[in-house]
């Protein structure tokens, strides 16, 4: 399984052809008290950059963008009830939703977390 | 993900021109105690410690330190400063006794909102606090309207301090303050809008028992030189923490009021905006205040639009700018909006059309196509709790 990052603070973890995406331990903290998560619908199909997703602040609505292209085959059903959990565990038990990639080439386009790490410094 | 800070609403949309932000006389002091600072009304100012959630629960429950120095700090003088406030503001100024401190307004001749602020009667002049991002804009229009020998002072070597919360009495109290004059009420014979000032040590204090929270509090005018000294010795207090931008927001919503450049502009009115206890019943009878003959007006007949509280279901907030509808119909628009830590649910200020005005209205409000379901209730949507 290997963990790719975008500019714009989102994760996609993938394995085989199914990638779990969330956004990172930076962007919660930038981000603050998240109150709310509006989730794509399972089956939605998906454009890389798209914004299938917003994550609700007590101060903003943030979009979260798709960092690659394919369907969602799963969304964290977890957070309708306990949407902190992005605050607390933004990288492993706050995932978003999870694609079935259709072009997993788009991935080469991605950081991985050491140069995410150095795009975070440079910020 | 875009730059969250990006999203946070600015109170000088109309700046024309783009400058580097000031910093405050406590920019160090809130770095240094963790804030995460943010570009407003033209400065650098603390949106966060440890989190908005958490620092306005804080506040409900004990006592919330704000540096609110942004703001502007006016005095009025001269012979005549009654008549020259009054033909500007519709409160009953002449009414006002010494000690006492009253919300008011600025209005352009069309009766629009230009900003709302706090007037203080201080014996020998009148204090007026106005807000942050308009407060140029202020001085330019009391000084082209107010007579030549009246003094207008801007007091930029003050910050202001506002400590806000249940123990905000208790913590303030610590402090020992001394009455600076033998006729004048110690702390804690202030009550809600009553203003006196103290000694703090030999540090002079111009307090006003008053804020922005719905909350017991106060508002503390002091030199610049003194606020860090200030700062830290409330906030020594265990019942006291330093408190951001982001949890005054939500205090204020919670508490239903409005705040400017949001819920309040030169294209809303004091009826419309639920404002018209700020009209003195003497200048109701009399008018006289720039924009009397509009607002005297729409007092008489009923403004077509009135500024109301909405409480969603769900957890997700409708913000600035949300339409809101009944059946397929617009009938108004989000004006502020966030989610309320205190009672766990979303709410939001709106305009809307008179006829879907009435608490219980059910409409619904239009969120990035998604249709919300909300309730027109009272507001405050949280109770205040002034010391009267």
């Amino acid at each position: 399984m290997t963990t790719y990052y975008t500019q714009d603070h989102e994760w996609i973890s993938v394995d085989g052809a199914t990638g779990t995406v969330g956004i990172t331990d930076y962007a919660q903290g930038q981000l603050g008290d998240i109150t709310f998560v509006e989730l794509p619908e399972e089956g939605a199909t998906l454009s890389k950059g798209d914004a299938p997703c917003v994550v609700d602040s007590v101060k903003a609505a943030s979009d979260v963008y798709s960092p690659v292209s394919g369907t969602v085959a799963e969304v964290n059903e977890a957070l309708a009830d306990a949407p902190e959990l992005v605050n607390t565990d933004a990288e492993e038990g706050g995932w978003l939703f999870r694609l079935t990639l259709s072009d997993p080439a788009e991935l080469a386009s991605l950081m991985d977390r050491a140069a995410y790490d150095a795009f975070v410094q440079g910020l | 993900m875009p730059d969250p800070e990006e999203n946070w609403p600015e109170a000088n949309d109309n700046a024309e021109e783009v400058r580097e932000p000031d910093s405050l006389p406590l920019d160090a002091w809130h770095r240094a105690s963790g804030a995460r600072m943010v570009e407003f009304a033209g400065y650098w100012m603390p949106v966060q410690y440890e989190g908005i959630i958490a620092e306005h629960l804080w506040t409900r429950a004990h006592a919330g330190l704000f540096d609110v120095s942004h703001m502007g700090q006016l005095t009025v003088s001269g012979e005549g400063a009654v008549a020259a406030l009054e033909a500007l503001l519709p409160g009953d100024i002449a009414g006002l006794a010494p000690g006492r401190t009253r919300y008011s307004l600025l209005l352009d001749e069309n009766g629009g909102i230009l900003d709302d602020l706090m007037v203080t009667n201080r014996g020998d002049h009148f204090y007026i606090v106005v807000n942050g991002a308009t407060k140029w804009d202020d001085i330019g229009h009391l000084r082209e309207h107010l007579p030549d020998a009246i003094t207008l002072n801007y007091l930029d070597e003050h910050g202001l301090l506002a400590l806000q919360g249940p123990e905000a009495a208790q913590a303030l109290g610590a402090l020992g303050l001394r009455p600076a004059f033998e006729d004048t009420p110690a702390l804690s014979d202030l009550t809600f809008l009553q203003a006196a000032p103290f000694y703090w040590g030999d540090v002079p204090l111009g307090v006003s028992r008053s804020g922005y929270t719905g909350e017991d509090g106060f508002e503390i005018s002091v030199r610049e030189g003194d606020l860090a000294a200030l700062a830290d010795a409330l906030c020594a207090r265990s019942e006291v923490k330093p408190i951001g931008l982001g949890a005054r927001d939500s205090l204020r919503l919670e508490a239903g009021l409005p705040l400017y450049g949001h819920d309040l502009s030169p294209e809303t009115n004091p009826i419309s905006a639920g404002l018209s206890f700020a009209i003195g019943k003497r200048r109701r009878a009399e008018g006289g205040f720039l924009g009397s003959e509009k607002v005297l007006d729409l007092l008489a007949k009923g403004a077509p639009s009135l500024r109301v509280g909405l409480a969603l279901e769900g957890r997700q907030a409708a913000r600035e700018g949300a339409l809101v509808l009944a059946g397929d119909q617009q009938v108004g628009a989000i004006t502020s909006g966030g989610f309320s830590p205190s009672l766990n649910h979303p709410v939001a200020m709106a305009y809307v059309s008179a006829e879907h005005s009435a608490p219980g209205t059910a409409l619904t409000i239009d969120v990035r196509g998604k249709r919300l379901p909300a309730k027109v209730v009272p507001l405050p949507f949280v109770p205040h709790r002034y010391h009267r």
